[in-house]
C-alpha cells in the first residue's frame, strides 16, 4: 500500500522528535485499536467540517435568497463526491499505479475491491483510512463552492464536482500522498495545504473568472444576510479541524497530539491578527473578520501541522492573518474576480503561505519537529515550491477546460432573470425563510 | 382622534413605550420596517468591502390617541426616541374618522 510510505516517513519524523525507538514506530503492522478508535473520531469530526460547518459557514455570507442553494451545493456535493470515491477515486488516489504510478494512481481498488474487515493499511482497518481520505474528497469540492454562489446552475455544481474529483483531485491526491512523483521528491504536505487547498483554492479563482462576477458586482452586492449563521459554521470547521490535521497523523500519538496543538494556535492567532488588524483599517474589529481569520489560520497550518512546533504555528498564524486578508480586497476590488466567498484568497493562499513556510519552521533551528535527513531548508522549499506550482498549474488549467465544456453544454449560469429572482426558489422551489 | 406614525430607532422602542404609557396611550401597533430618509442609508464593512445598505432598519410604532392627548403623545415620542444623532426618524399625524372595538362595538374615543 503506497501511503503505508508515507506512514512510515511520519513515524520517522515523530520518533526522532520525540526520541522513542525508531524500531518502535514502525512496529506498526497489526492493527492498534487506539489508532482505530482516533481515525474513526476524526473521520467523523472531518465530515462535520463539511456538513453542516462549511454549509452554515457559506450560507450566512450570501443573501437571503440564497441561502438554501448553498447548503444544498454543500450537501450534494458531499454526496456526489462519496459515490466517486467509492467508485474510483480513492483508487485512482491511493491504489499502486504500476508503470504510471509517478502521475496516477490503479483501479485495482475500484467499488473498494479486494478491501475486506480485516484488509489492515498501517495500523488501522482499510476501510478507515478509506473513509478518512473520503472525508477529505467531500470538503475539497464543497471548498469551491464559494466561488460560485448566487449565479451558478445547480446541474453544472454536481457536474463540475464530479469531473473535479476525477481529473484534479485524484492526481494531485496521488502525487503528494498517493506515492506519486511528489511524494517522491519528498514534498511535506501534513494534511492538504497542496491536496486540499491550493486545489479548491486555484480551482475556485478560475471558476469564478469563467463563470463571471454576480450582477452588480463589486458595487452593488449585499452584505452577508446571517453572521451568526456564518459564526456558527465557522465554530464547527474549527472544532472539525482537530480531527483533519490530528487525524492525518494516523495515529493515535505524539505527532497527533502537537499537529492538533499547533493547529489550534494557529488559528487563535490569525483569527485575532485579522480582527486587530480591521480595528487599525476600519475603526470596528469585525465578528466574519475574526472567524474569516481563523479559517486562513487553520488553511495555513495544515501542510504544517505535523512538521512544526508551536512558534511555527504563532509565525504561521501571523502571516496568514496579514496576507489572506491583504488578498480579499486585492482579489475582489483590484483584479475585480468575483470569487464570491473569497475561496482563493483565504484557502489558496493560506494554504501556499503553509506550504512554503513548512519548509523553514520543520526545521528543528525554528522549533519544528526536522527536516528529512540531509535535506537544508533551501532543498526543501525548492520542492515545496515545485509543489505548489505544478498543482496550482494543473488545477487550474483543468478545472478551466472543465469549465468551459460545461458552459457549452448544459450551461453554468442561470439567467439574470433567475439570478434576481434567487436561486432557493428557481433552483429548488423553497424559501429560506418565510416572512408571511 | 389622531393617528400618530413614529419612525424610529429600533433601540429606543423600550423608552418610546414607557413615555406613552406614562400619559396615557394604552396599547400601540409595532413593526420592523426598513427605510432612509435625508440620511441616505449607511455602510457597512465585511471583509473589507463597503457595502452600502439603502434601507435602514427602523421600527415604526402607530398609536392611535384622543384629540386632547394628541400633542402630548407627539411630545412624548420626541423626547423618548431622540438621541440627537442623524437617523432618529420621524412623526406623523393623521385625522383618524372612526374608531370600533371589536369585542364591545364601542365606538370614538370609548374604543381606544
Amino acid at each position: 500500500m503506497t501511503h503505508i510510505r508515507r506512514l512510515a516517513s511520519l513515524s520517522f519524523t515523530a520518533a526522532a522528535a520525540f526520541g522513542f525507538g525508531i524500531g518502535e514506530a514502525r512496529a506498526a503492522d497489526a492493527l492498534s485499536s487506539g489508532d482505530t478508535a482516533w481515525i474513526l473520531t476524526a473521520t467523523a469530526l472531518v465530515l462535520f467540517m463539511t456538513l453542516p460547518g462549511l454549509a452554515l459557514f457559506y450560507g450566512g455570507l450570501v443573501r437571503a435568497r440564497n441561502v438554501l442553494s448553498v447548503l444544498m451545493h454543500c450537501f450534494a456535493v458531499a454526496c456526489v463526491a462519496s459515490i466517486a470515491w467509492l467508485v474510483a477515486v480513492y483508487s485512482l488516489s491511493f491504489d499502486d499505479g504500476g508503470a504510471q504510478q509517478a502521475w496516477i494512481g490503479g483501479l485495482g481498488k475500484a467499488f473498494l475491491d479486494g478491501v475486506g474487515p480485516d484488509t489492515l493499511s498501517g495500523s488501522i482497518p482499510e476501510t478507515v483510512f478509506f473513509m478518512f481520505q473520503m472525508t477529505f474528497a467531500i470538503i475539497t469540492p464543497a471548498l469551491i463552492v464559494g466561488a460560485y454562489p448566487e449565479r451558478i446552475r445547480f446541474g453544472a455544481v454536481v457536474a463540475f464536482s464530479l469531473a473535479w474529483l476525477f481529473l484534479v483531485y485524484a492526481p494531485a491526491c496521488h502525487w503528494v500522498w498517493g506515492g506519486g512523483w511528489l511524494a517522491d521528491m519528498g514534498v511535506m504536505d501534513f494534511a492538504g495545504g497542496i491536496v486540499v487547498h491550493v486545489t479548491a483554492g486555484v480551482s475556485a479563482l478560475v471558476l469564478a473568472i469563467v463563470l463571471g462576477p454576480r450582477r452588480g458586482f463589486p458595487q452593488e452586492i449585499r452584505p452577508p444576510h446571517s453572521p451568526g449563521m456564518t459564526v456558527t459554521g465557522a465554530a464547527m470547521l474549527w472544532v472539525g479541524w482537530f480531527g483533519f490535521n490530528a487525524g492525518s497523523a494516523l495515529a493515535a500519538d505524539g505527532n497527533a497530539g502537537m499537529a492538533m496543538t499547533v493547529t489550534h494556535i494557529s488559528a487563535a492567532v490569525a483569527a485575532l491578527v485579522w480582527a486587530v488588524t480591521e480595528y487599525f483599517r476600519f475603526g470596528k474589529p469585525s465578528v466574519i473578520g475574526i472567524v474569516t481569520g481563523m479559517v486562513a489560520g487553520l488553511a495555513a497550518i495544515t501542510p504544517a501541522s505535523g512538521f512544526v512546533g508551536p512558534m511555527g504555528a504563532i509565525c504561521i498564524g501571523l502571516v496568514s492573518g496579514f496576507v489572506c486578508q491583504w488578498f480579499t480586497t486585492w482579489i475582489k476590488f483590484r483584479i475585480k474576480i468575483d470569487d464570491s466567498l473569497d475561496v482563493f484568497a483565504v484557502h489558496g493562499i493560506g494554504g501556499i503561505i503553509g506550504t512554503l513556510l513548512v519548509a523553514v519552521f520543520a526545521a528543528p533551528g525554528f522549533g519544528g519537529l526536522g527536516l528529512a535527513e540531509g535535506t537544508t531548508i533551501t532543498d526543501q522549499l525548492q520542492v515545496q515550491v515545485i509543489g505548489v506550482l505544478s498543482v496550482a498549474l494543473w488545477s487550474g488549467v483543468v478545472t478551466w477546460i472543465i469549465a468551459q465544456l460545461i458552459a457549452r453544454t448544459i450551461g453554468l449560469r442561470v439567467s439574470e432573470e433567475s439570478e434576481i429572482e434567487g436561486l432557493d426558489i428557481i433552483a429548488h422551489g423553497e424559501r429560506g425563510y418565510d416572512l408571511t | 382622534m389622531k393617528m400618530i406614525i413614529a419612525i424610529v430607532k429600533p433601540h429606543r422602542l423600550d423608552e418610546v413605550r414607557a413615555a406613552l404609557q406614562e400619559i396615557g396611550v394604552h396599547g400601540m401597533t409595532t413593526g420592523e420596517v426598513k427605510g432612509y430618509g435625508r440620511q441616505g442609508g449607511h455602510s457597512e464593512i465585511y471583509r473589507g468591502a463597503e457595502y452600502t445598505v439603502n434601507f435602514v432598519p427602523k421600527i415604526k410604532v402607530e398609536v392611535v390617541t384622543s384629540n386632547a392627548l394628541a400633542d402630548q403623545a407627539v411630545e412624548a415620542i420626541t423626547q423618548a426616541a431622540r438621541t440627537g444623532k442623524i437617523g432618529d426618524g420621524k412623526i406623523f399625524v393623521l385625522d383618524v374618522a372612526r374608531a370600533v372595538r371589536i369585542r364591545t362595538g364601542e365606538d370614538g374615543d370609548d374604543a381606544l
